[in-house]
């Protein structure tokens, strides 16, 4: 049943997914609406699995997924109106310049034209995209593509936008400018869940941070309170995260 | 080895076997009822045997043509190759002599069967055309190095790839399809046998032309002078070209496949539902790639003679027009099958695609509208005019094309695998299934229509023939398998 009310941006219940052996293992999460939250965990946890089965791109063993009330599994084309997915290799078409790509995204997600042209002129401009509008992606470099990805991603204006590692190989000035974006959707009442490695940007940006192992969430708050939770005092996320998956581990 | 991997490769080995005992009778029916070589010697048989060599070449030339063009564009272990301590010169040596092989053993996969039942037919001295084969295929890899250096040197490594893949394909066609212009011209038809109009058009027995006929008789100066000269040509050309290959990669490493390019005006948005935004895309994506758009319409090659005979009935009488409409229906099973090929497996951005709201279904409609609409603009023009011609085999082109692009569609979208459009080229081995299964529809289709233009009710069998293949290849394809029950 649809609640399209509901003040989470994100719900999932008993989530389980196994290829030879369990991916995600029985997970339950919740990610309160216009929140930056952020999933952490090490190789293998069960995060990006995670994210694919909430983006649609891969249809979970049992569980529940609800977006913005939304029952993900039973109304998959509803889920996916509100919800944008943005990949760690950003995947764009070589023989489209920025603005077709836009033009294609939006009319794939049945935005009016003028509108989105005018989003897509706003998003370029902001990603430092504008003066290459026009030409093909064929030779944009990684972090090109990866603007321009999160670009189509935002021209619809989701009310969630999913990132699996997107600062994955991009430079300073890039990440920055992906981040200052991000931010402003935060600000703007987006929700935006992000899968990473780089703790940095997890400490700096989220609002919340849950750690994944096995499959299945170990702990899961505010970095003060994973602190407190790992007994780690005022150590940075890094040592926090490696002491709560040290302690996943001896406990297992 | 474990037990299943044995049973599997006893099962390859006698699939092999028996593909191996079918080109031998096939070859054992075509050189005892078509040819009649007796192994005499004479002007007629040196003709008929520089034909067929001819021919092979031409197929050797432009594999060979493939494969340097691959050598130099592919990446794989050429940065390994250049940063280590070995002289490039001997490493690209031994290349050039790996394809060397590669040509010579898929030229003896299907030469031998021939030489073979030759030599049953008429005597031991036939089996020296093992070695005119060998020479040819060194002949074959020494004159494609020249020639794709030669457009390097021309044309630069940027549109060397593209340009070089086509003429690869017009030398592998150019033959065959030179024969039946002439037969066209000769006899006003291409159902003539080809070696008739090979007699007509030969030189004298004595000429050079057909010393290689000689060599495959057997001609002790033929065949010396025949394998000195492919030993010769692909050791020059190894010495001369090994030390640059190097050189070359790396230009052609250099070069992004897609060039980049600016658009003159500021592209508006246009705004479009789901599926206009997906059939749009598709045609700008297929247009805007002038190789891939070589590679597809490469396909269309053997039309030309096709088109030519329809041009020329066109303005002439006769009941030729009806002989076109297994052409044109099977070249459209081709033609839709590469398309289907880039629309469905070659997404390059599948997630982005996958996580759009728009119903699974509707982006397979609106990429077989977009598939189907580029088989339409393809042959609309050649079903009009066979209309004026034979309103009834345009029917029958029409009603085949249509069925036969949609067959092949569908078989790509059963066995899609996704991969980059730039594998354009490896879609056939992707699949050995779905490419016999395409290959089989488009010539089943074909012959329903050859039979349906004569209007016998006889169309059905091959039709329905396809059409117990094509529930067949579904229900064996990964799309059913993996269908939710």
């Amino acid at each position: 049943m649809n609640d399209k009310s509901s003040p989470l941006a994100l719900r999932i219940r008993g989530l389980a997914k196994s290829f030879e052996r369990p991916a995600v293992d029985g997970l339950d999460l919740c990610v309160p609406a216009g929140e930056f939250y952020s999933l952490l965990g090490p190789n293998g946890a069960g995060k990006t699995t995670t994210m694919r089965m909430v983006a649609g791109l891969l249809a979970p063993d049992r569980g529940s997924i609800s977006i913005f009330g939304v029952d993900a599994l039973a109304d998959p084309i509803g889920a996916k109106r509100i919800m944008a997915w943005v990949s760690d290799e950003p995947m764009l078409y070589d023989q489209l310049t920025p603005t077709e790509y836009l033009d294609f995204v939006a009319g794939l997600w049945g935005v009016e034209a003028k509108l989105a042209e005018a989003r897509a002129r706003e998003l370029l401009s902001w990603l430092g995209l504008a003066p290459h509008a026009d030409e093909r992606c064929a030779q944009f470099s990684k972090g090109m593509r990866q603007k321009l990805a999160l670009a189509g991603a935002l021209v619809h204006e989701p009310r969630l936008i999913i990132l699996d590692e997107p600062f994955t190989g991009l430079d300073a000035g890039s990440s920055r400018v992906v981040k200052d974006v991000l931010r402003e959707r935060v600000r703007a009442g987006c929700s935006v869940i992000m899968t990473t490695h780089i703790l940095e940007v997890a400490e700096r940006m989220a609002d919340r941070i849950g750690v994944m192992s096995k499959g299945r969430l170990i702990a899961d708050g505010r970095l003060d309170e994973l602190r407190v939770r790992a007994g780690s005092g005022d150590a940075s996320l890094e040592d926090t995260f490696l002491a709560l998956v040290a302690q996943d581990r001896v406990a297992a | 080895m474990t037990r299943g991997g044995r049973r599997r490769g006893h099962a390859a080995a006698f699939g092999f076997l028996a593909f191996i005992l079918f080109l031998h009778g096939l070859a054992y029916v075509f050189l005892s009822r078509s040819t009649g070589l007796t192994g005499s010697g004479d002007a007629r048989e040196l003709v008929v045997i520089a034909g067929m060599l001819a021919l092979a070449f031409s197929a050797m030339l432009s594999q060979a043509m493939e494969s340097v063009t691959r050598a130099f564009y592919a990446r794989g272990d050429l940065e390994l190759i250049l940063t280590s301590p070995t002289t490039t010169a001997r490493l690209f040596a031994v290349r050039i002599c790996a394809i060397s092989a590669t040509i010579l053993s898929m030229s003896l996969l299907f030469a031998a069967p021939f030489i073979n039942m030759q030599a049953w037919l008429g005597g031991a001295r036939w089996l020296c055309a093992y070695a005119v084969v060998v020479a040819l295929s060194m002949l074959a890899v020494a004159v494609a190095i020249l020639i794709v250096g030669a457009l390097f040197a021309a044309i630069g490594a940027r549109r060397t790839r593209s340009i070089s893949q086509i003429v690869a394909a017009v030398i592998g066609a150019a033959f065959a399809i030179g024969l039946q212009f002439a037969a066209i011209v000769s006899f006003g038809t291409m159902a003539v046998p080809r070696f008739a109009v090979l007699e007509r058009l030969a030189p004298g027995g004595d000429s050079l032309i057909l010393w290689p006929a000689r060599a495959v008789f057997g001609e002790p100066a033929a065949l010396a002078f025949f394998i000195g000269l492919g030993v010769v040509a692909l050791a020059a050309v190894i010495g001369v070209f090994a030390p640059r290959f190097g050189r070359l990669a790396l230009a052609a490493g250099g070069v992004s496949h897609g060039a980049t390019k600016k658009s003159r005006k500021e592209t508006r948005f246009r705004g479009a539902s789901p599926a206009q935004a997906l059939r749009r895309k598709e045609w700008s994506l297929l247009v805007r790639d002038p190789w891939l758009m070589s590679q597809t319409l490469m396909q269309l090659l053997y039309l030309l003679p096709a088109a030519f005979l329809l041009w020329r009935s066109f303005f002439s009488e006769g009941g030729v027009a009806t002989f076109l409409s297994p052409i044109l229906i099977m070249a459209a099973g081709q033609l839709g099958g590469g398309l289907a090929w880039l629309a469905v497996s070659g997404e390059d951005a599948p997630e982005l695609i996958a996580t759009a709201p728009v119903p699974g279904n509707n982006v397979l409609r609106a990429k077989t509208e977009a598939v189907l609409v580029g088989v339409a603009i393809v042959f609309a023009p050649l079903v009009l005019m066979l209309a004026a011609v034979a309103p009834f085999a345009a029917l029958v082109s029409l009603v085949g094309l249509t069925v036969a692009a949609g067959s092949a569609t569908a078989i790509q979208y059963w066995f899609r695998a996704q991969a980059k459009r730039s594998h354009f080229r490896r879609r056939q081995t992707s699949s050995r299934v779905a490419t016999f299964a395409e290959a089989l529809s488009s010539n089943g289709w074909a012959g329903a229509g050859a039979l349906a233009v004569t209007g016998t009710w006889l169309a059905v069998v091959p039709g329905v023939m396809v059409v117990a293949m094509l529930a067949g290849v579904w229900w064996i394809s990964p799309a059913r398998c993996s269908a939710p029950n």
